[in-house]
Protein backbone atom coordinates (compact mmCIF):
# COMPACT_ATOMS: atom_id res chain seq x y z
CA UNK A 1 0.00 0.00 0.00
CA UNK A 2 1.14 3.58 -0.67
CA UNK A 3 2.84 5.37 2.17
CA UNK A 4 2.58 8.96 3.27
CA UNK A 5 6.09 9.86 2.13
CA UNK A 6 5.42 8.75 -1.44
CA UNK A 7 2.22 10.75 -1.54
CA UNK A 8 3.95 13.78 -0.06
CA UNK A 9 6.80 13.47 -2.63
CA UNK A 10 4.38 13.49 -5.55
CA UNK A 11 2.48 16.48 -4.21
CA UNK A 12 5.70 18.34 -3.52
CA UNK A 13 6.73 17.83 -7.16
CA UNK A 14 3.42 19.28 -8.30
CA UNK A 15 3.19 22.17 -5.85
CA UNK A 16 6.80 23.30 -5.49
CA UNK A 17 8.73 21.91 -8.45
CA UNK A 18 6.41 22.77 -11.35
CA UNK A 19 5.58 19.19 -12.32
CA UNK A 20 2.85 19.32 -14.89
CA UNK A 21 1.61 17.72 -18.06
CA UNK A 22 2.60 20.26 -20.66
CA UNK A 23 0.09 19.31 -23.30
CA UNK A 24 -2.58 16.90 -24.37
CA UNK A 25 -2.54 17.17 -28.13
CA UNK A 26 -5.35 15.65 -30.12
CA UNK A 27 -4.25 14.67 -33.60
CA UNK A 28 -7.03 14.88 -36.17
CA UNK A 29 -6.77 13.61 -39.72
CA UNK A 30 -8.35 15.97 -42.24
CA UNK A 31 -7.85 13.64 -45.21
CA UNK A 32 -11.57 12.86 -45.32
CA UNK A 33 -12.38 16.60 -45.48
CA UNK A 34 -10.70 17.10 -48.86
CA UNK A 35 -12.91 18.70 -51.51
CA UNK A 36 -12.22 20.64 -54.70
CA UNK A 37 -14.46 23.49 -53.57
CA UNK A 38 -12.76 25.81 -51.08
CA UNK A 39 -15.99 26.69 -49.25
CA UNK A 40 -17.00 23.06 -48.81
CA UNK A 41 -13.45 22.21 -47.73
CA UNK A 42 -13.51 24.91 -45.05
CA UNK A 43 -16.91 23.73 -43.86
CA UNK A 44 -15.74 20.10 -43.67
CA UNK A 45 -12.62 21.08 -41.72
CA UNK A 46 -14.55 23.19 -39.23
CA UNK A 47 -17.18 20.52 -38.70
CA UNK A 48 -14.72 17.69 -38.19
CA UNK A 49 -12.49 19.55 -35.74
CA UNK A 50 -15.33 20.95 -33.67
CA UNK A 51 -16.98 17.51 -33.55
CA UNK A 52 -13.93 15.37 -32.71
CA UNK A 53 -12.47 17.87 -30.22
CA UNK A 54 -15.74 18.94 -28.64
CA UNK A 55 -14.91 17.45 -25.22
CA UNK A 56 -11.11 17.82 -25.30
CA UNK A 57 -10.75 20.86 -23.06
CA UNK A 58 -13.36 19.75 -20.53
CA UNK A 59 -11.88 16.24 -20.35
CA UNK A 60 -8.43 17.74 -19.77
CA UNK A 61 -9.78 19.90 -16.97
CA UNK A 62 -11.65 16.99 -15.37
CA UNK A 63 -8.56 14.78 -15.39
CA UNK A 64 -6.47 17.62 -14.02
CA UNK A 65 -8.86 18.02 -11.10
CA UNK A 66 -9.22 14.34 -10.29
CA UNK A 67 -5.52 13.59 -10.31
CA UNK A 68 -4.46 16.91 -8.87
CA UNK A 69 -1.97 17.49 -11.69
CA UNK A 70 -1.98 20.65 -13.83
CA UNK A 71 -2.49 20.04 -17.54
CA UNK A 72 -1.20 23.28 -18.96
CA UNK A 73 -2.28 23.10 -22.59
CA UNK A 74 -4.96 21.36 -24.59
CA UNK A 75 -4.07 21.48 -28.27
CA UNK A 76 -4.88 20.06 -31.68
CA UNK A 77 -2.69 18.96 -34.56
CA UNK A 78 -4.07 18.33 -38.03
CA UNK A 79 -2.91 16.77 -41.29
CA UNK A 80 -0.54 19.16 -43.11
CA UNK A 81 -2.72 21.72 -44.88
CA UNK A 82 -0.35 21.65 -47.87
CA UNK A 83 -1.93 18.26 -48.66
CA UNK A 84 -5.49 19.01 -47.56
CA UNK A 85 -5.79 22.24 -49.53
CA UNK A 86 -4.02 21.00 -52.68
CA UNK A 87 -7.18 20.33 -54.64
CA UNK A 88 -9.24 23.38 -53.61
CA UNK A 89 -6.70 26.18 -53.22
CA UNK A 90 -5.85 28.22 -56.29
CA UNK A 91 -4.29 31.23 -54.55
CA UNK A 92 -2.46 32.05 -51.33
CA UNK A 93 -5.67 33.68 -50.09
CA UNK A 94 -7.47 30.34 -50.44
CA UNK A 95 -4.91 28.84 -48.06
CA UNK A 96 -5.29 31.81 -45.71
CA UNK A 97 -9.03 31.10 -45.61
CA UNK A 98 -8.21 27.61 -44.29
CA UNK A 99 -5.95 29.17 -41.65
CA UNK A 100 -8.86 31.33 -40.57
CA UNK A 101 -11.14 28.30 -40.43
CA UNK A 102 -8.63 26.45 -38.23
CA UNK A 103 -8.32 29.51 -36.00
CA UNK A 104 -12.10 29.72 -35.67
CA UNK A 105 -12.36 25.99 -34.87
CA UNK A 106 -9.61 26.33 -32.24
CA UNK A 107 -11.52 29.15 -30.58
CA UNK A 108 -14.80 27.21 -30.69
CA UNK A 109 -13.36 24.18 -28.90
CA UNK A 110 -11.17 26.30 -26.61
CA UNK A 111 -7.68 25.04 -27.46
CA UNK A 112 -4.84 27.57 -27.32
CA UNK A 113 -2.96 26.36 -30.40
CA UNK A 114 -3.67 24.30 -33.48
CA UNK A 115 -0.69 22.93 -35.42
CA UNK A 116 -0.53 21.67 -38.95
CA UNK A 117 -0.50 24.72 -41.20
CA UNK A 118 2.34 22.81 -42.74
CA UNK A 119 4.02 21.55 -45.86
CA UNK A 120 6.18 18.45 -46.19
CA UNK A 121 8.71 19.39 -48.83
CA UNK A 122 11.80 17.42 -47.76
CA UNK A 123 12.57 16.46 -51.34
CA UNK A 124 10.37 18.60 -53.54
CA UNK A 125 7.52 21.09 -53.48
CA UNK A 126 4.27 20.67 -55.34
CA UNK A 127 2.95 23.99 -56.73
CA UNK A 128 0.24 23.93 -54.05
CA UNK A 129 2.74 23.33 -51.25
CA UNK A 130 4.70 26.29 -52.51
CA UNK A 131 1.49 28.34 -52.44
CA UNK A 132 0.91 27.31 -48.82
CA UNK A 133 4.46 28.28 -47.87
CA UNK A 134 4.05 31.66 -49.57
CA UNK A 135 0.77 32.18 -47.69
CA UNK A 136 2.38 31.68 -44.25
CA UNK A 137 3.26 35.36 -43.56
CA UNK A 138 -0.32 36.45 -44.20
CA UNK A 139 -1.85 33.42 -42.44
CA UNK A 140 0.16 34.01 -39.26
CA UNK A 141 -0.58 37.73 -39.28
CA UNK A 142 -4.32 37.23 -39.65
CA UNK A 143 -4.84 34.44 -37.10
CA UNK A 144 -4.03 33.97 -33.41
CA UNK A 145 -3.83 30.28 -32.67
CA UNK A 146 -2.32 28.78 -35.81
CA UNK A 147 1.09 27.11 -35.67
CA UNK A 148 2.96 26.55 -38.90
CA UNK A 149 5.77 24.18 -39.79
CA UNK A 150 7.65 23.28 -42.95
CA UNK A 151 9.70 20.10 -43.29
CA UNK A 152 12.72 20.91 -45.45
CA UNK A 153 14.76 17.74 -45.33
CA UNK A 154 15.38 14.30 -43.93
CA UNK A 155 18.15 11.73 -43.63
CA UNK A 156 16.50 9.69 -46.40
CA UNK A 157 15.94 12.55 -48.85
CA UNK A 158 18.64 15.10 -48.17
CA UNK A 159 17.86 18.82 -47.97
CA UNK A 160 15.55 20.70 -50.30
CA UNK A 161 17.68 23.80 -50.72
CA UNK A 162 15.14 25.59 -52.95
CA UNK A 163 12.71 25.39 -50.05
CA UNK A 164 15.44 26.38 -47.55
CA UNK A 165 16.03 29.51 -49.64
CA UNK A 166 12.31 30.24 -49.86
CA UNK A 167 11.88 29.87 -46.08
CA UNK A 168 14.56 32.52 -45.46
CA UNK A 169 12.32 35.01 -47.23
CA UNK A 170 9.08 33.66 -45.70
CA UNK A 171 10.50 34.03 -42.18
CA UNK A 172 11.55 37.58 -42.97
CA UNK A 173 8.11 38.44 -44.41
CA UNK A 174 6.38 36.86 -41.41
CA UNK A 175 8.52 39.06 -39.17
CA UNK A 176 7.63 42.15 -41.25
CA UNK A 177 3.92 41.34 -41.14
CA UNK A 178 3.92 41.23 -37.34
CA UNK A 179 6.58 43.89 -36.69
CA UNK A 180 4.36 45.96 -34.40
CA UNK A 181 4.25 42.94 -32.04
CA UNK A 182 8.03 42.29 -31.99
CA UNK A 183 7.68 39.98 -35.03
CA UNK A 184 5.73 37.47 -32.94
CA UNK A 185 4.54 35.67 -36.10
CA UNK A 186 7.95 33.96 -36.28
CA UNK A 187 7.39 32.35 -32.86
CA UNK A 188 4.67 30.30 -34.54
CA UNK A 189 6.75 29.14 -37.48
CA UNK A 190 9.31 26.36 -37.43
CA UNK A 191 11.27 24.51 -40.11
CA UNK A 192 12.35 20.92 -39.53
CA UNK A 193 14.51 18.05 -40.69
CA UNK A 194 13.34 14.48 -39.88
CA UNK A 195 10.06 15.74 -38.40
CA UNK A 196 8.10 13.13 -36.42
CA UNK A 197 4.47 12.46 -37.36
CA UNK A 198 3.28 12.31 -33.74
CA UNK A 199 4.84 15.34 -32.10
CA UNK A 200 2.52 16.88 -29.49
CA UNK A 201 4.65 20.03 -29.02
CA UNK A 202 4.18 23.29 -30.88
CA UNK A 203 5.13 24.86 -33.21
CA UNK A 204 6.17 21.66 -35.02
CA UNK A 205 3.08 19.56 -34.27
CA UNK A 206 1.18 18.13 -37.22
CA UNK A 207 -0.84 14.96 -37.64
CA UNK A 208 1.20 12.84 -40.02
CA UNK A 209 -0.35 10.89 -42.85
CA UNK A 210 0.91 7.64 -41.31
CA UNK A 211 -1.33 8.21 -38.27
CA UNK A 212 -4.81 6.91 -37.43
CA UNK A 213 -7.92 9.06 -37.89
CA UNK A 214 -7.66 10.61 -34.42
CA UNK A 215 -5.04 10.10 -31.74
CA UNK A 216 -4.07 11.38 -28.29
CA UNK A 217 -0.44 12.37 -27.78
CA UNK A 218 0.85 13.76 -24.51
CA UNK A 219 3.90 15.87 -23.73
CA UNK A 220 5.25 15.83 -20.18
CA UNK A 221 7.49 18.36 -18.56
CA UNK A 222 9.33 18.63 -15.29
CA UNK A 223 12.72 20.41 -15.53
CA UNK A 224 12.08 21.71 -12.00
CA UNK A 225 11.64 18.18 -10.65
CA UNK A 226 14.95 17.02 -12.17
CA UNK A 227 16.74 20.14 -10.88
CA UNK A 228 15.40 19.60 -7.35
CA UNK A 229 16.37 15.91 -7.37
CA UNK A 230 19.90 16.82 -8.48
CA UNK A 231 20.30 19.33 -5.66
CA UNK A 232 20.27 16.36 -3.32
CA UNK A 233 23.23 14.64 -5.05
CA UNK A 234 25.62 17.60 -5.36
CA UNK A 235 29.25 16.48 -5.60
CA UNK A 236 28.38 12.82 -6.26
CA UNK A 237 29.90 11.00 -9.25
CA UNK A 238 28.37 10.54 -12.70
CA UNK A 239 26.86 7.16 -11.83
CA UNK A 240 24.81 8.67 -9.01
CA UNK A 241 23.97 11.70 -11.15
CA UNK A 242 22.70 9.58 -14.04
CA UNK A 243 20.73 7.20 -11.82
CA UNK A 244 19.01 10.16 -10.16
CA UNK A 245 17.99 11.66 -13.51
CA UNK A 246 16.68 8.28 -14.73
CA UNK A 247 14.56 7.68 -11.64
CA UNK A 248 13.14 11.17 -11.77
CA UNK A 249 12.38 10.92 -15.48
CA UNK A 250 10.55 7.66 -14.82
CA UNK A 251 8.27 9.34 -12.28
CA UNK A 252 7.61 12.37 -14.45
CA UNK A 253 6.84 10.25 -17.51
CA UNK A 254 4.49 7.98 -15.57
CA UNK A 255 2.28 10.97 -14.89
CA UNK A 256 2.10 11.63 -18.62
CA UNK A 257 1.30 7.99 -19.33
CA UNK A 258 -1.56 7.96 -16.79
CA UNK A 259 -3.02 11.19 -18.11
CA UNK A 260 -2.70 10.02 -21.72
CA UNK A 261 -4.44 6.69 -21.03
CA UNK A 262 -7.20 8.38 -19.06
CA UNK A 263 -7.79 11.03 -21.75
CA UNK A 264 -7.84 8.32 -24.38
CA UNK A 265 -10.43 6.30 -22.44
CA UNK A 266 -12.72 9.25 -21.75
CA UNK A 267 -12.60 10.69 -25.26
CA UNK A 268 -12.84 7.30 -26.95
CA UNK A 269 -9.77 8.16 -29.03
CA UNK A 270 -6.72 5.85 -29.20
CA UNK A 271 -3.59 6.66 -27.18
CA UNK A 272 -0.66 7.45 -29.44
CA UNK A 273 2.53 8.32 -27.59
CA UNK A 274 4.06 10.11 -24.64
CA UNK A 275 6.75 12.59 -25.63
CA UNK A 276 9.59 12.46 -23.10
CA UNK A 277 10.81 15.98 -23.64
CA UNK A 278 11.96 18.18 -20.80
CA UNK A 279 10.09 21.35 -21.73
CA UNK A 280 10.99 24.53 -19.87
CA UNK A 281 8.83 27.62 -19.34
CA UNK A 282 9.93 31.14 -18.45
CA UNK A 283 8.77 30.50 -14.85
CA UNK A 284 11.51 30.47 -12.23
CA UNK A 285 12.36 26.85 -11.33
CA UNK A 286 11.14 25.42 -14.63
CA UNK A 287 14.39 25.65 -16.56
CA UNK A 288 16.57 23.14 -18.43
CA UNK A 289 19.47 25.61 -18.12
CA UNK A 290 19.19 25.39 -14.33
CA UNK A 291 19.62 21.60 -14.54
CA UNK A 292 22.80 22.05 -16.57
CA UNK A 293 24.06 24.50 -13.97
CA UNK A 294 23.19 22.06 -11.20
CA UNK A 295 25.20 19.39 -13.05
CA UNK A 296 28.20 21.66 -12.61
CA UNK A 297 28.36 24.55 -15.07
CA UNK A 298 28.70 28.18 -14.02
CA UNK A 299 26.53 29.21 -16.96
CA UNK A 300 25.10 27.37 -19.95
CA UNK A 301 27.61 27.76 -22.76
CA UNK A 302 30.65 27.03 -20.60
CA UNK A 303 32.94 24.22 -21.82
CA UNK A 304 31.28 20.96 -20.79
CA UNK A 305 27.80 22.19 -21.72
CA UNK A 306 27.38 19.84 -24.69
CA UNK A 307 28.51 16.83 -22.66
CA UNK A 308 26.24 17.73 -19.74
CA UNK A 309 23.29 18.13 -22.08
CA UNK A 310 24.10 14.84 -23.84
CA UNK A 311 24.03 12.91 -20.59
CA UNK A 312 20.89 14.68 -19.38
CA UNK A 313 19.06 13.95 -22.61
CA UNK A 314 20.11 10.31 -22.66
CA UNK A 315 19.20 9.62 -19.03
CA UNK A 316 15.78 11.25 -19.46
CA UNK A 317 15.11 8.84 -22.32
CA UNK A 318 16.42 5.82 -20.43
CA UNK A 319 14.22 6.57 -17.43
CA UNK A 320 11.22 7.66 -19.44
CA UNK A 321 11.09 4.80 -21.92
CA UNK A 322 10.22 2.27 -19.25
CA UNK A 323 7.50 4.47 -17.79
CA UNK A 324 5.42 4.61 -20.96
CA UNK A 325 4.06 1.90 -23.22
CA UNK A 326 4.60 4.05 -26.32
CA UNK A 327 7.17 6.77 -26.61
CA UNK A 328 7.45 9.10 -29.58
CA UNK A 329 7.37 12.69 -30.71
CA UNK A 330 10.53 14.69 -30.18
CA UNK A 331 11.59 13.11 -26.87
CA UNK A 332 14.56 15.14 -25.75
CA UNK A 333 15.45 18.19 -23.71
CA UNK A 334 14.27 21.43 -25.29
CA UNK A 335 16.68 24.33 -25.21
CA UNK A 336 14.65 27.34 -26.32
CA UNK A 337 16.18 30.66 -25.39
CA UNK A 338 13.22 32.95 -24.75
CA UNK A 339 11.21 30.27 -22.95
CA UNK A 340 13.88 29.42 -20.37
CA UNK A 341 15.02 32.01 -17.84
CA UNK A 342 18.35 30.23 -17.33
CA UNK A 343 19.11 30.42 -21.07
CA UNK A 344 18.21 34.10 -21.16
CA UNK A 345 20.56 34.73 -18.22
CA UNK A 346 23.33 32.82 -20.01
CA UNK A 347 22.93 34.97 -23.14
CA UNK A 348 22.91 38.15 -21.08
CA UNK A 349 26.04 37.01 -19.24
CA UNK A 350 27.82 36.55 -22.59
CA UNK A 351 28.19 32.81 -22.02
CA UNK A 352 25.92 31.51 -24.75
CA UNK A 353 26.06 32.14 -28.50
CA UNK A 354 24.12 30.80 -31.47
CA UNK A 355 27.17 28.73 -32.43
CA UNK A 356 27.23 27.00 -29.02
CA UNK A 357 23.48 26.44 -29.20
CA UNK A 358 24.03 24.81 -32.58
CA UNK A 359 26.59 22.44 -31.04
CA UNK A 360 24.15 21.63 -28.24
CA UNK A 361 21.46 20.67 -30.74
CA UNK A 362 23.70 17.83 -31.95
CA UNK A 363 22.96 15.94 -28.74
CA UNK A 364 19.41 16.90 -27.84
CA UNK A 365 16.14 17.88 -29.37
CA UNK A 366 15.26 19.95 -31.07
CA UNK A 367 17.16 22.76 -32.59
CA UNK A 368 17.73 26.49 -32.64
CA UNK A 369 14.57 27.44 -30.83
CA UNK A 370 13.06 30.78 -29.94
CA UNK A 371 16.13 32.80 -30.76
CA UNK A 372 15.71 36.51 -31.42
CA UNK A 373 18.17 37.95 -33.95
CA UNK A 374 18.63 41.45 -35.41
CA UNK A 375 15.80 42.53 -37.71
CA UNK A 376 18.23 43.49 -40.47
CA UNK A 377 19.59 39.94 -40.82
CA UNK A 378 19.42 39.05 -44.52
CA UNK A 379 17.15 36.37 -45.95
CA UNK A 380 20.09 34.34 -47.19
CA UNK A 381 21.79 34.45 -43.80
CA UNK A 382 18.60 33.06 -42.23
CA UNK A 383 18.57 30.36 -44.91
CA UNK A 384 22.23 29.64 -44.13
CA UNK A 385 21.44 29.18 -40.42
CA UNK A 386 18.58 26.86 -41.39
CA UNK A 387 20.80 24.84 -43.74
CA UNK A 388 23.45 24.37 -41.03
CA UNK A 389 20.97 23.22 -38.43
CA UNK A 390 19.10 20.86 -40.76
CA UNK A 391 22.39 19.37 -41.99
CA UNK A 392 23.06 18.31 -38.39
CA UNK A 393 19.74 16.49 -38.33
CA UNK A 394 20.24 14.96 -41.75
CA UNK A 395 23.68 13.54 -41.02
CA UNK A 396 22.93 12.43 -37.46
CA UNK A 397 19.52 10.89 -38.19
CA UNK A 398 17.74 13.05 -35.67
CA UNK A 399 15.10 15.74 -35.66
CA UNK A 400 16.44 19.26 -35.84
CA UNK A 401 14.54 22.48 -36.25
CA UNK A 402 14.90 26.24 -36.48
CA UNK A 403 12.50 28.73 -34.93
CA UNK A 404 14.26 32.03 -35.24
CA UNK A 405 12.83 35.52 -34.94
CA UNK A 406 14.40 38.40 -36.89
CA UNK A 407 12.89 41.21 -34.82
CA UNK A 408 12.16 44.02 -37.25
CA UNK A 409 13.36 47.39 -36.01
CA UNK A 410 15.50 45.95 -33.24
CA UNK A 411 19.17 45.17 -32.99
CA UNK A 412 21.89 43.98 -30.63
CA UNK A 413 21.53 45.07 -27.02
CA UNK A 414 17.76 45.22 -27.23
CA UNK A 415 15.17 42.87 -25.77
CA UNK A 416 11.89 41.47 -27.03
CA UNK A 417 8.87 40.51 -24.99
CA UNK A 418 6.57 37.87 -26.50
CA UNK A 419 4.56 37.29 -23.35
CA UNK A 420 3.16 34.19 -21.67
CA UNK A 421 4.77 30.83 -22.37
CA UNK A 422 6.74 32.36 -25.27
CA UNK A 423 8.74 34.47 -22.80
CA UNK A 424 11.23 37.22 -23.57
CA UNK A 425 14.68 37.31 -25.12
CA UNK A 426 17.75 39.42 -25.75
CA UNK A 427 18.64 39.87 -29.44
CA UNK A 428 21.56 37.56 -30.19
CA UNK A 429 24.38 38.38 -32.61
CA UNK A 430 24.55 36.54 -35.92
CA UNK A 431 27.69 35.91 -37.96
CA UNK A 432 27.34 38.50 -40.71
CA UNK A 433 29.69 37.02 -43.31
CA UNK A 434 27.80 36.39 -46.53
CA UNK A 435 26.52 32.98 -47.70
CA UNK A 436 24.24 34.12 -50.53
CA UNK A 437 26.26 32.43 -53.28
CA UNK A 438 25.80 29.12 -51.44
CA UNK A 439 22.07 29.58 -50.81
CA UNK A 440 21.36 30.87 -54.34
CA UNK A 441 22.76 27.77 -56.06
CA UNK A 442 19.33 26.09 -56.09
CA UNK A 443 18.44 22.41 -56.09
CA UNK A 444 18.96 19.79 -53.41
CA UNK A 445 21.70 18.53 -51.14
CA UNK A 446 21.72 14.76 -51.80
CA UNK A 447 20.82 12.25 -49.08
CA UNK A 448 23.86 11.27 -47.02
CA UNK A 449 25.56 7.90 -47.11
CA UNK A 450 24.49 5.51 -44.36
CA UNK A 451 27.74 3.73 -43.87
CA UNK A 452 31.34 4.70 -43.01
CA UNK A 453 30.09 6.49 -39.88
CA UNK A 454 32.60 8.97 -38.58
CA UNK B 1 -13.12 0.04 -6.01
CA UNK B 2 -12.63 3.77 -6.54
CA UNK B 3 -9.59 4.48 -4.38
CA UNK B 4 -8.89 8.09 -3.58
CA UNK B 5 -6.09 9.66 -1.58
CA UNK B 6 -6.99 12.54 0.71
CA UNK B 7 -4.08 14.55 2.08
CA UNK B 8 -4.19 17.16 4.79
CA UNK B 9 -1.22 19.49 5.30
CA UNK B 10 -0.94 22.39 7.72
CA UNK B 11 -0.50 23.42 11.34
CA UNK B 12 -1.63 20.82 13.85
CA UNK B 13 -4.77 21.69 15.73
CA UNK B 14 -7.58 20.00 17.66
CA UNK B 15 -10.21 18.17 15.65
CA UNK B 16 -8.74 18.02 12.11
CA UNK B 17 -9.24 14.27 11.75
CA UNK B 18 -12.66 14.45 13.41
CA UNK B 19 -13.92 17.08 10.99
CA UNK B 20 -12.60 15.32 7.89
CA UNK B 21 -13.96 11.96 9.05
CA UNK B 22 -17.38 13.44 9.81
CA UNK B 23 -17.54 14.88 6.30
CA UNK B 24 -16.54 11.53 4.78
CA UNK B 25 -19.09 9.63 6.89
CA UNK B 26 -21.85 12.07 5.90
CA UNK B 27 -21.06 11.43 2.25
CA UNK B 28 -20.78 7.65 2.53
CA UNK B 29 -17.04 7.50 1.82
CA UNK B 30 -15.24 4.56 3.42
CA UNK B 31 -11.80 5.05 4.99
CA UNK B 32 -9.40 2.19 4.23
CA UNK B 33 -6.26 3.52 5.89
CA UNK B 34 -5.05 6.57 7.81
CA UNK B 35 -1.48 7.61 8.55
CA UNK B 36 -0.02 10.82 9.87
CA UNK B 37 3.36 12.33 10.55
CA UNK B 38 5.18 15.62 10.94
CA UNK B 39 7.07 16.49 7.71
CA UNK B 40 9.29 19.61 7.62
CA UNK B 41 7.46 20.96 10.65
CA UNK B 42 3.99 20.51 9.18
CA UNK B 43 1.20 18.18 10.15
CA UNK B 44 0.72 15.69 7.30
CA UNK B 45 -2.13 13.25 7.12
CA UNK B 46 -2.98 10.81 4.38
CA UNK B 47 -6.16 8.81 4.05
CA UNK B 48 -6.83 6.10 1.55
CA UNK B 49 -10.56 6.05 0.92
CA UNK B 50 -13.06 4.25 -1.23
CA UNK B 51 -15.51 6.53 -3.00
CA UNK B 52 -17.45 3.85 -4.88
CA UNK B 53 -20.63 4.53 -2.88
CA UNK B 54 -20.08 8.26 -2.43
CA UNK B 55 -23.21 10.39 -2.50
CA UNK B 56 -21.73 13.16 -4.64
CA UNK B 57 -19.61 13.41 -7.77
CA UNK B 58 -15.83 13.48 -7.36
CA UNK B 59 -15.38 17.13 -8.31
CA UNK B 60 -17.93 18.31 -5.80
CA UNK B 61 -16.31 16.32 -2.98
CA UNK B 62 -12.92 17.84 -3.90
CA UNK B 63 -14.34 21.36 -3.73
CA UNK B 64 -16.14 20.76 -0.44
CA UNK B 65 -13.09 19.20 1.18
CA UNK B 66 -10.99 22.13 0.00
CA UNK B 67 -13.51 24.53 1.54
CA UNK B 68 -13.53 22.51 4.77
CA UNK B 69 -9.72 22.78 4.78
CA UNK B 70 -9.74 26.55 4.55
CA UNK B 71 -12.26 26.64 7.45
CA UNK B 72 -9.86 24.65 9.65
CA UNK B 73 -6.77 26.41 8.31
CA UNK B 74 -5.20 23.44 6.52
CA UNK B 75 -4.86 22.38 2.88
CA UNK B 76 -6.95 19.37 1.94
CA UNK B 77 -6.41 17.68 -1.42
CA UNK B 78 -8.32 14.83 -2.89
CA UNK B 79 -6.72 12.87 -5.75
CA UNK B 80 -7.25 9.56 -7.51
CA UNK B 81 -4.84 6.89 -6.25
CA UNK B 82 -3.58 6.03 -9.77
CA UNK B 83 -1.20 8.97 -10.02
CA UNK B 84 0.69 7.95 -6.88
CA UNK B 85 0.72 4.25 -7.71
CA UNK B 86 1.89 4.95 -11.24
CA UNK B 87 4.75 7.09 -10.01
CA UNK B 88 5.95 4.92 -7.14
CA UNK B 89 5.23 1.35 -8.29
CA UNK B 90 6.65 -0.31 -11.38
Amino acid sequence: MLNIFEVAETNEMIEKENLDVRTITLGISLLDCIDDDINRLNENIYNKITYVARDLVKTGEDISKEFGIPIVNKRISVTPIGLIGASACKTTDDFVSIAKTLDKAAKTVGVNFIGGYSALVAKGMTPKEELLIRSIPKALASTERIMSSVVLGSTRTGLNMDAVKLMGSVIKKTAENTKELDSIGCTKLVVLCNAPDDNPFMAGAFHGVTEADNIINVGVSGPGVVKYALEKVRGENFEVLCETIKKTAFKVTRVGQIVAKEASKRLGIPFGIVDLSLAPTPAIGDSVADILKEIGLEEVGAPGTTAALALLNDQVKKGGVMASSYVGGLSGAFIPVSEDQGMIDAVNAGALTIEKLEAMTCVCSVGLDMIAIPGDTSETTISGIIADELAIGMINQKTTAVRIIPVIGKGLGENVEFGGLLGHAPIMPVNTFDCSAFINRGGRIPAPIHSFKN
Amino acid sequence: MNKTIITVVGHDTVGIIAKVCTYLADNNINILDISQTILQGFFNMMMITDMTEAKKPFGEICDELEALGSEIGVIIKCQREDIFKGMHRI
